[in-house]
């Protein structure tokens, strides 16, 4: 049983070696063979949409908005995405999307910073990268579209709540994953809006519900229950907003407490019905994904480079000019409330 | 003149139930979460004392309740069961999906789909432990990614909302019956059932004696492989259960629905006094040590920690409750080592 | 007259002897290393972009954290133990890094105490073990919740992605010349040492012997308590150091970093032919193991397959593995049995004509 002879030891020496040999036979094999993932200028219209996660209905509307505009000119469309919001899950999909040599790729990032390494190979692979929806680091991006300016959906959010508890009392506000870079960014500037226009209003806590249903449904009833006096939620995400309106439509703190922030008209037309939210904001993501599609569209056939001043068209929205810092301005937040939510599908 | 035997104080069957009741592991845990429950609510009264308070304290453990006692059972016959999280993913999606594609289904149905799809699940799990005489710790771990995966596959990056399930069927999630979640009910009835047919039943009682020494068990002529493969399935059968009441529960079901459960129950378990060597606990035990485990992680915001550090808790529990279990097993074996000396 | 004839009826080492080739080629890590030359091979002729060199690259780079703990891990599970809290430990460690450059340590010595954290949980793993005398099972399934919870409150749901430019392009950087990442000089050295130590030196055979009966081993000289301490603070701190670079290849110091990876690990080592059993087992096959797992997991994912369709692969290779291997020694057991009952037939009946 221990009596490992030579020959078995020489045995497995061998069979190591020729693993080794294996390996090595196919990173020079590939040397040559290289040629063939790195395209991507000119013709190449192949382009991947990787969210925040999946499972997401806001970035499934956003998909589906990419899907519809690369269909309208011809490239190839590719959803991928992890299905917990984490960067660090992000990065297995940027590198295949590198090495299967797409011509662009449309992300919204979990973390502002954690994914620029790999965003930079990608880029070096000729892949061009396009950020929507939650930004990074503007050196390992080629272009940002943002669906309204920082300031815009920040002041919306804090008008609505504000009007719905009459200027006073405690909020708290129920986010997504603690290191998203758009939730980070409204968050600051509500802080900084409440404590400029809104003297009364006390902002007691923010938790994170890390864009997953359960965990934001149980912070909910946490953060009722440890602030007995709190009078309004503001959620800047479609998944907790719905599972916040969840949790209080059937809570003996309906409709005392105000719920508001950013979510789908689908997901929060019953709440909105039953009283427990009164108006919320968001703007339509399927525009967002479709502006991001022709954007990189735009990228990829040399049309802009990112530069400040460039123009674009972007076919049944418009033309589009690119901002400071290679941003592109969808538009403005929209509210939603009872007049006007049986209008849309989303 | 009658001369009355004298009485050994501690010997009176009262005494005796005294002292067994004592000593018991459960009574140790249930001690502690009274004092846990205590000490929150003197923190903030509505911990106990508001309607959501009282009905979440009792409702968002009883799901775990259900699959820490299909746990309990198969870590009495010492196998672990791994797989119980992704068989609640499957089953609660399963329970969405019949909602939205086969409308008008009476609620029956839906309930025995979900229990009988977990306990195939379950028998796959069971048959291939006692046939195939692999660790149970292995092949669970294997189905518990082969079903994950199924479920992801077939769930795709739908999710089934709260506002395809019919709203009798949501209601059990948040109805009451004289103050008491329906859930829990459920829940509580299951948990008399598997703790009487444990203790009373000649088949429950077996499950410890596999647990306790596999071989002397096969030599006595008992059924091994049957009982485990019975173990398995209700392990199943029970996770099925629970996905069920997830969709009703939390009405919004995703692809990682009961993602991380197989551990908590474990965990559950293990400080509810079943030992994971076999043969040892109650399946009231890992009731409460599930109560236990849930109520901590309400009431640490309460306290002031970090509810992020419940996970930290629950670890030191368990490695304090199965030091304990040797501690105690050391003792009784030195008892019985004296006993058997002295009697000579 | 003394016969100097061997007896017809004695049994020779030479009568049980196979072929080296037979010996060496019909195990299971060969079978192992068979299996990932086919997928290779095949992966390159009909997978697109599979041959390129940022395949071997991103392959290598991403599973070197569970190459590198599937080394200590083998030995353990031959002595029949299991190290469940592995994953925690990189978690432990990911935090401990990420929490003391944030607060200004350099990065040197925030990496050096990372590591040392991970030996620090190794030895409590080990104590708790071979001291209190405690389950594996048990224990690591505690520490596997405590140490994930350390780093989970330590930093909360937010992440520590600020580390020094030089040592995350290092992390990220490949041997001049070739595609193969640098963190394979540091795992083929470790892959030699855990070879050699396994192989070659007494102490590895030692965990033979205790995985295969402890009270033998015990018995005849060999202090099982310290050798399995030992194996558990080398886990630790393997995980530790896997742990620094996981931070460093991803940016990214999150309390849930590597939640999961634990069982990719132990797929992984059962595959390449350990017995969960104890007593059996070899390096070369645990390797192959994970680089079967990490190809497959890079062609499907090139090949646009999902990542569940990829976990349900390697489910049903984990039980295949373990199932075969029951079931190849029930059928060699049927074959002894078979063998014995012809050969008792054979030897009764020529007494019986005598």
């Amino acid at each position: 049983m221990f009596a490992f002879t030579r020959k078995t030891r020489v045995g497995t020496a061998a069979a190591a070696l020729a693993l080794a040999v294996t390996l090595v036979a196919t990173g020079c094999s590939g040397g040559s063979g290289g040629g063939s993932g790195s395209g991507g200028d000119g013709g190449n219209l192949a382009i991947t949409f990787l969210p925040k996660n999946l499972g997401n209905p806001y970035f499934e509307t956003s998909n589906k908005g990419g899907e519809e505009a690369i269909g309208e000119f011809g490239g190839t469309f590719e959803q991928v995405g992890p299905s917990e919001a984490t960067p660090t899950s992000q990065v297995q999909y940027i590198q295949t999307a590198a090495q299967q040599g797409v011509g662009g790729l449309v992300i919204s990032a979990n973390d502002p910073s954690a994914i620029c390494d790999a965003l930079d190979e990608a880029r070096s692979a000729g892949v061009k990268v396009v950020t929507f929806d939650s930004d990074t680091d503007a050196k390992c991006r080629d272009l940002f579209i943002n669906q309204a300016t920082a300031e815009g959906i920040a002041k919306v959010q804090v008008d609505l709540v504000a009007k719905q508890i009459g200027d006073a009392g405690q909020v708290a506000i129920l986010s997504a994953a603690a290191n998203a870079t758009n939730q980070n960014a409204w968050i600051e500037l509500m802080k900084k809006d409440f404590a400029a226009n809104h003297p009364n209003i006390e902002l007691v806590d923010v938790v994170y519900g890390d864009d997953d249903d359960q965990t934001s449904f149980d912070r909910t009833a946490a953060l009722l229950q440890t602030y007995p006096n709190l009078k309004g939620i503001v959620s800047p995400t479609t998944v907790g907003i719905a599972a916040a309106g969840r949790y209080l439509s059937t809570s003996e703190y309906k409709g005392k407490v105000a719920l508001t922030g950013l979510g789908t008209p689908n997901q929060l037309r019953e709440y909105v019905q039953d009283g427990t939210i009164t108006a919320f904001a968001l703007w339509n993501p399927a525009d967002l994904g479709y502006l991001s599609a022709y954007a990189t569209k735009a990228l990829i056939d040399g049309t802009i480079t990112g530069k400040e001043g460039d123009s674009f068209e972007a076919g049944k929205l418009g033309s589009f000019t690119v901002g400071a810092d290679a941003t592109v301005l969808l538009g403005d937040p929209y509210v939603f409330d009872s007049s006007n939510i049986a209008d849309f599908d989303f | 003149m009658s001369t009355a035997t004298p009485v050994r104080p501690g010997t009176s069957p009262a005494a005796k139930l005294v002292s067994h009741v004592a000593t018991a592991r459960e009574s140790g845990i249930v001690l502690a979460l009274v004092l846990i429950i205590v000490v929150a609510t003197l923190n903030n009264p509505t911990f106990l004392f508001s309607p959501d308070g009282f009905r979440d304290l009792l409702l968002t453990p009883s799901l775990l309740l259900l699959v820490a006692v299909g746990q309990a059972i198969v870590i009495i016959t010492r196998n672990v069961d791994l797989s119980v999280g992704s068989v609640v993913g499957i089953t609660a999606y399963l329970t969405g999906r019949l909602f939205i594609d086969v409308p008008g289904l009476p609620l029956v149905v839906v309930f025995l789909a979900g229990i009988v799809v977990g306990a195939i699940l379950g028998l796959i799990n069971g048959a291939l432990v006692a046939y195939a005489k692999v660790p149970a710790l292995v092949i669970t771990l294997g189905t518990m990614y082969i079903y994950r995966g199924v479920n992801v596959a077939w769930a795709g990056s739908n999710r089934v909302n709260a506002s395809d399930l019919p709203a009798d069927f949501r209601g059990l999630g948040t109805g009451q019956i004289l103050g008491i979640p329906i859930l829990t009910i459920l829940a509580v009835v299951v948990l008399i059932v598997a703790a009487w047919y444990l203790r009373n039943l000649r088949s429950g009682r077996e499950l410890y004696a596999i647990g306790s020494d596999p071989a002397a068990a096969h030599l006595y002529g008992l059924k091994v492989n049957r009982r485990i493969i019975g173990a398995f399935v209700t392990s199943g059968a029970l996770a099925g259960l629970a996905g069920v009441l997830y969709a009703a529960r939390y009405g919004t079901v995703a692809s990682n629905a009961g993602f991380g459960w197989e551990l908590q129950a474990i965990g559950a378990a293990v400080i509810g006094g079943v030992a994971i060597s076999g043969g040892v606990g109650t399946v009231w035990g890992a009731a409460i040590g599930a109560y236990l485990l849930l109520t901590i992680n309400r009431a640490l915001p309460i306290l002031g920690i970090d509810d992020f550090w419940q996970r930290a808790v629950v670890g030191a529990l368990i490695l304090g409750a199965i030091v304990l279990d040797r501690v105690l097993a050391v003792r009784q074996s030195r008892k019985l080592t004296a006993e058997r000396e002295t009697g000579r | 007259m003394t016969s100097t004839t061997v007896d017809e009826r004695a049994r020779t080492y030479r009568a049980h002897g196979r072929p080296f080739w037979r010996r060496a080629l019909l195990t299971r890590e060969a079978a192992i290393i068979g299996i990932l030359l086919l997928v290779i091979v095949v992966s390159l002729a009909t997978v697109r972009n599979f041959d390129s060199p940022l395949t071997v690259t991103y392959l290598l780079r991403d599973i070197a954290p569970i190459l590198l703990i599937a080394l200590p891990m083998t030995l353990i599970i031959i002595t029949e133990e299991i190290d469940l809290s592995v994953a925690s430990i990189v978690g432990l460690s990911s935090v401990t890094v990420g929490v003391l450059t944030q607060s200004g340590w350099p990065f040197e010595l925030a990496a050096l105490a990372a590591i040392v954290v991970g030996l620090v949980a190794g030895a409590i793993n080990g104590f708790l073990v071979t001291v209190v005398g405690l389950p594996s099972l048990a224990v690591t399934i505690g520490t596997l919740a405590l140490f994930r919870g350390i780093a989970v409150g330590l930093l909360g749901t937010e992440a520590v992605t600020e580390f020094p430019e030089t040592w995350t392009d290092l992390a990220k950087a490949n041997i001049p010349g070739t595609p193969l990442p640098l963190i394979m000089i540091p795992f083929v050295v470790l892959a030699i040492v855990f070879a050699v130590l396994l192989h070659l030196t007494p102490f590895g055979r030692s965990l033979y012997a205790i995985g295969l009966n402890k009270e033998a081993a015990q018995f005849s000289g060999i202090d099982v308590a310290r050798t399995k301490f030992i194996l558990f603070v080398l886990s630790g701190t393997v995980s530790g150091f896997a742990g620094v670079y996981f931070t460093l290849l991803y940016s990214n110091a999150r309390g849930e970093n590597a939640m999961g990876m634990e069982l990719q690990i132990i797929a992984a080592v059962l595959l390449g032919g350990v017995s969960i059993f104890g007593g059996r087992g070899a390096l070369h096959g645990v390797i192959a193991g994970v680089l079967l797992i990490g190809t497959l997991g890079s062609a499907l994912r090139l090949a646009g397959v999902t990542s569940d369709i990829i976990n349900v692969i390697t489910g049903v290779l984990l039980v295949l593995s373990v199932v075969s291997a029951s079931l190849l020694a029930w059928v060699q057991s049927r074959r002894a049995a078979a063998l014995g009952k012809r050969r008792s037939a054979r030897s009764s009946a020529p007494a019986a004509t005598v």
